[in-house]
């Protein structure tokens, strides 16, 4: 090949591109190649899938346009960007949904072919945005993707027309390849091992991404070509890694580290659903995984299996935990230890689907019946999903109660470098079940430990145990139905306390910043990212500003009432109207200001718009 | 030392005093059962019952082995939880007709489908006893309750037809008061690989009493009753004088007198799911209602199957090591010097 022309590159920091086309295109393909070599020439990565949530709407409509953003960088980031720099859309209707993000002067790479009457009339343009002077400002870049991927694969026998145009977004993949220097092994090294048993369709992806490649290389289009330098990551062992892959990973590891089975009964929910497709896979660690008929019946498969000493977990979505919240307070009744993972989405009923929102905080805290204390943990990367899975079982375990793990869709499907934990560095979960009475009047089920107030876990198959355990209001000790006034305010008491007594193995509250002052940004989940990084920027422009990031949302850190009395004033960004607000209220008192920064836009913040909000306080 | 157990009735009745109602029918159930179990040879500490919410499903409180009383229609979820995590442990759901075909028909057809080997135990009373009188998916319409005034309006369903078309592989009805057939009745279910569903027949003496007369009254029984017998010609009456015929895809009922034996329809336990839900749709008073196994047949037990995957992907892919399960896919590595290298895909 020779050089065509003199191309110069330009060193930058860091970049965010995001891929749009149709949601049949392939573009969270396309994202996910483009991520997995970026990540793995060095750069530290964080990306956002967004995607609609009808499987295949009308091609080239607004409603079908699927994007994935991804942010590199030399430098350690947070989030997967604000504004992307450079925009892929493989047709109008993706142009048009998501040029509202573009940075000004950012680039656009179009599919040229795709800007036919038809495309445009769906896409509701009037006339043609390559025509007119809506794109002035930005750099265009058109690219007839169609018919140079059909001349590319022309001489590859054995392709249908439509096959050959399902490799278009390999095309684009190795175009941008191109433009931001990268090379195509990995992506080659992948398509082999896809398509294994069709290495014709291999050969034509992995054609078309050469042929994208080419044609940056070949062409003038192009004027600039971007250099990313790899981020000074720790030493060590990486992987890209979701916050869903994370999740099971870590529930399986819990389960391992108690010597135990891992039971994950589940019912298909979006966003949670890739949970459950991750823990399939993981049979020979012997995980039994039970797709059932709805989520009462996964809330309660998930109870059957904890009354047997298996560690066990369900997972779901908002609607789904409206529907396990009957079972959810047996299991708060019977004192069981569990996990259940709550992937958040929009709300309310059907909401936003496959978009993301903090939303169901009140309906873990309060969702239930009667006074049904549950402790929450809610991870804040999609690589400590990971470890939250993990100290959710510890806590379950402890507390003999279930317990919430508070993820949502933008942590379950956004991805990250994850250094791989050294599983023998992760101590082993302590359980015990017990083979002999605990009293002289034999085995009693609900004889409390007065250290953690959490009762025995005596299981089916143990001589001299045998107890029954039921939804009726019970005598403390031995567990049988009770409907003395005093003996049901003394198990509503016990249970409640034996919850907050988890406090007393839930690290303090850390903040950044100074210890007491004006403001203090208190957040908790996936929003760390946003925030933490808005904070920094703040103080970089030498405000003076502090932020915790809140782990533990039931019960709160011991010292988390006095980090709020040394502040003025309190704000709460959260991907809700205000429900840590509401809870911080209710815990910490109406003497404090508590601001709310709320967003309910199913996508997470920026940190643009929080350094605006939040600096808007200062 | 023997391995065999010796256990007696007493030991599987708990320290909790019995709360039905004087002459309710689940006291006959509980002490069949309880007379049953020891004939089992299962270790007491084997064995769990699971309840859902109703009069019937006080009965764990009752019975001295593991127990867990749950919340209204979802013990069948439980016990799928805890056979397929334990399958060693014999399990026993017992359910009524409120708890089984209302509020939790979703889960009773699902356990059923997936042929766990459970026991589900259906007490039928045709009313809801515990909220004190409606109308259930079993009453018969236009009976007369709390909640329907001038009769129930919609159809009952069948608890054997909704069984069977459920493909239940284990399908049996018997009568609380006839505790002799109960107890075969429950040593076959329990006996089964697989699910085994059984409808019993029970008074309920303060708001349905007499519902099961036909089938329970000493001098019409016989007449009302088909005891089925695998491999036997269908005969009944009290002078074993009636028969069942086909004719035309539909059971009639003949006199010996003028048919012949070898002519009635002979009970077959592993037939097609078609005889077996003919005989669930036989009613008093057209009909003698059917007793006895209707169905058994062998199909692969879920949680058997599941534990074969597992044993399977054992032996395919090694036992699961966590580090191997982290470094899977693309992964690279950070050196000393900040400098990355891509590690081959594992």
């Amino acid at each position: 090949m020779t050089e065509p022309k003199l191309v110069e590159y330009e060193d930058i920091e860091s970049v965010i591109i995001r891929f749009a086309g149709d949601s049949g295109d392939g573009m969270q393909l396309t994202g996910t190649q483009f991520t997995n070599t970026s990540a793995i020439f060095g750069n530290d990565i964080s990306t956002l899938p967004d995607y609609p949530s009808e499987i295949r709407a009308p091609a080239g409509t607004l409603a079908g346009v699927s994007g994935f953003q991804v942010n590199l960088s030399s430098a350690d980031i947070l989030t997967p960007g604000d504004e992307p720099r450079v925009l892929v859309a493989m047709n109008p209707a993706a142009l048009k949904a998501n040029l509202p993000d573009l940075q000004r002067g950012g680039v656009i790479i179009v599919n040229e072919d795709a800007f036919k009457k038809n495309n445009l009339r769906k896409a509701e343009y009037d006339t043609n945005p390559l025509e007119d002077d809506s794109l002035v400002g930005y750099r265009l870049c058109e690219v007839p993707l169609t018919s140079l991927n059909r001349v590319a694969l022309e001489s590859i026998e054995g392709l249908t027309s439509k096959e050959i145009d399902r490799c278009q977004n390999f095309f684009a993949l190795g175009l941008t390849f191109w433009l931001f220097d990268r090379p195509l092994e990995i992506s080659m090294e992948w398509l082999d091992k896809k398509f294994t048993k069709k290495p014709h369709l291999a050969k034509a992806n992995i054609t078309a991404m050469q042929a994208g490649y080419s044609y940056g290389h070949n062409t003038e289009t192009f004027q600039m070509r971007y250099r990313i330098k790899a981020a000074k990551l720790n030493p060590g062992h990486y992987r890209k890694i979701t916050g869903n892959e994370a999740l099971a990973m870590g529930l399986v590891t819990a389960a391992q580290k108690a010597n135990k089975p891992l039971f994950y009964g589940a019912y298909p929910i979006t966003p949670a659903t890739d949970i459950l497709h991750h823990l399939v896979n993981y049979k020979n660690f012997n995980v039994r995984t039970l797709q059932v008929e709805d989520e009462i019946a996964a809330m309660g498969s998930t109870i059957g299996a904890a009354f047997g000493g298996t560690f066990a977990a369900t997972g779901t979505s908002g609607p789904g935990l409206a529907l396990k919240s009957e079972a959810i307070n047996l299991a708060v009744m019977l004192e069981l230890p569990m996990v259940i993972v709550n992937v958040q989405r929009g709300g309310p009923s059907t909401g936003l689907p496959t978009k993301t929102e903090q939303s169901d905080l009140m309906q873990a805290m309060f969702g239930r019946n009667g006074e049904s204390p549950v402790p929450i943990i809610a991870p804040a990367t999609p690589s400590d999903c990971f470890e939250t899975a993990i100290e959710a079982f510890r806590f379950a375990v402890r507390s003999m109660s279930p317990v919430f793990v508070l993820t949502d869709g933008y942590l379950g499907n956004s991805s990250e470098p994850w250094l791989i934990r050294n599983p023998d560095d992760i101590p082993p979960i302590e359980v015990s079940h017990p083979t002999e009475a605990n009293s002289d009047n034999g085995y009693l089920p609900y004889l409390r430990d007065p250290e953690t107030m959490a009762r025995p876990w005596a299981i089916p198959g143990t001589a001299g145990l045998e107890h029954r355990l039921g939804g009726l209001s019970k005598q403390p000790e031995t567990g049988n139905v009770s409907y003395d006034p005093l003996d049901n305010e003394r198990m509503n008491r016990d249970r409640v306390a034996k919850v907050a007594k988890l406090v007393d193995i839930i690290p303090d509250q850390e903040i950044i910043g100074p210890d007491e002052g004006d403001l203090l940004v208190l957040s908790w989940g996936s929003t760390y990212g946003a925030v933490r990084s808005a904070v920094q920027r703040l103080q970089g422009q030498g405000q003076t500003i502090s932020h915790g990031h809140i782990r533990y949302l039931n019960p709160f850190p011991a010292n988390l009432g006095d980090l709020v009395d040394r502040f003025k004033r309190v704000a709460v960004p959260e991907m809700n109207l205000g429900q840590l607000v509401f809870l911080l209220r209710g815990r910490y008192g109406f003497n404090h200001e508590f601001i709310p920064i709320s967003k309910i836009h199913g996508r997470p913040f920026t940190i643009g718009e929080l350094v605006e909000k939040i600096g808007a306080l200062l | 030392m023997s391995d065999v157990i010796q256990l007696k009735a007493k030991d599987f009745v708990s320290n909790q005093t019995v709360r039905w109602c004087p002459g309710c029918g689940d006291y006959a159930i509980l002490k069949q059962l309880q007379r049953v179990l020891p004939e089992l040879g299962i270790a007491k500490e084997k064995i769990v019952f699971i309840s859902g919410i109703g009069c019937s499903s006080r009965f764990p409180y009752y019975m001295n082995t593991y127990g867990m009383h749950t919340i209204h229609g979802r013990a069948p979820t439980l016990a799928t939880g805890l056979k397929v995590t334990h399958p060693d442990l014999n399990v026993w759901v017992i359910t009524g007709d409120g708890d089984g075909l209302s509020i939790g028909g979703n889960h009773l057809l699902h356990a059923i489908r997936r042929n766990v080997n459970i026991n589900i135990l259906l007490f039928n009373n045709r009313i809801y006893g515990l909220t004190k009188g409606q109308f259930s998916p079993t009453s018969p319409q236009g009976m007369q309750t709390k909640s329907s005034p001038i009769g129930a309006v919609s159809q009952p369903l069948k608890p054997l037809g909704v069984a069977i078309a459920a493909e239940a592989t284990f399908v049996a009805r018997t009568v609380a008061s006839n505790v002799k057939h109960m107890g075969q009745v429950f040593k076959r279910a329990a006996a089964h690989q697989g699910v085994s569903f059984v409808e019993i027949y029970q008074n309920c003496v303060i708001f349905n009493d007499g519902a099961f007369s036909h089938a329970t009254d000493r001098k019409t029984k016989s007449d009302n009753l088909l005891e089925l017998e695998h491999g036997k010609p269908m005969i009944f009456g009290k002078n074993h004088d009636k028969g069942i015929r086909i004719n035309e895809f539909e059971p009639e009922i003949v006199s010996l007198d003028d048919v012949a034996e070898e002519d009635l329809l002979v009970h077959n336990e592993n037939s097609r799911a078609s005889l077996a839900y003919l005989l669930s749709q036989m009613q008093y008073p057209e009909f003698p209602e059917p007793i006895g196994v209707f169905r058994a047949v062998n199909h692969p037990v879920y949680e058997k199957t599941l534990r074969k995957q597992i044993d399977d992907s054992i032996v395919q892919k090694g036992v699961g090591d966590l580090h191997a399960l982290y470094n899977s896919g693309n992964t690279w590595t950070v050196d000393a010097d900040g400098k990355t290298v891509a590690d081959p895909i594992s």
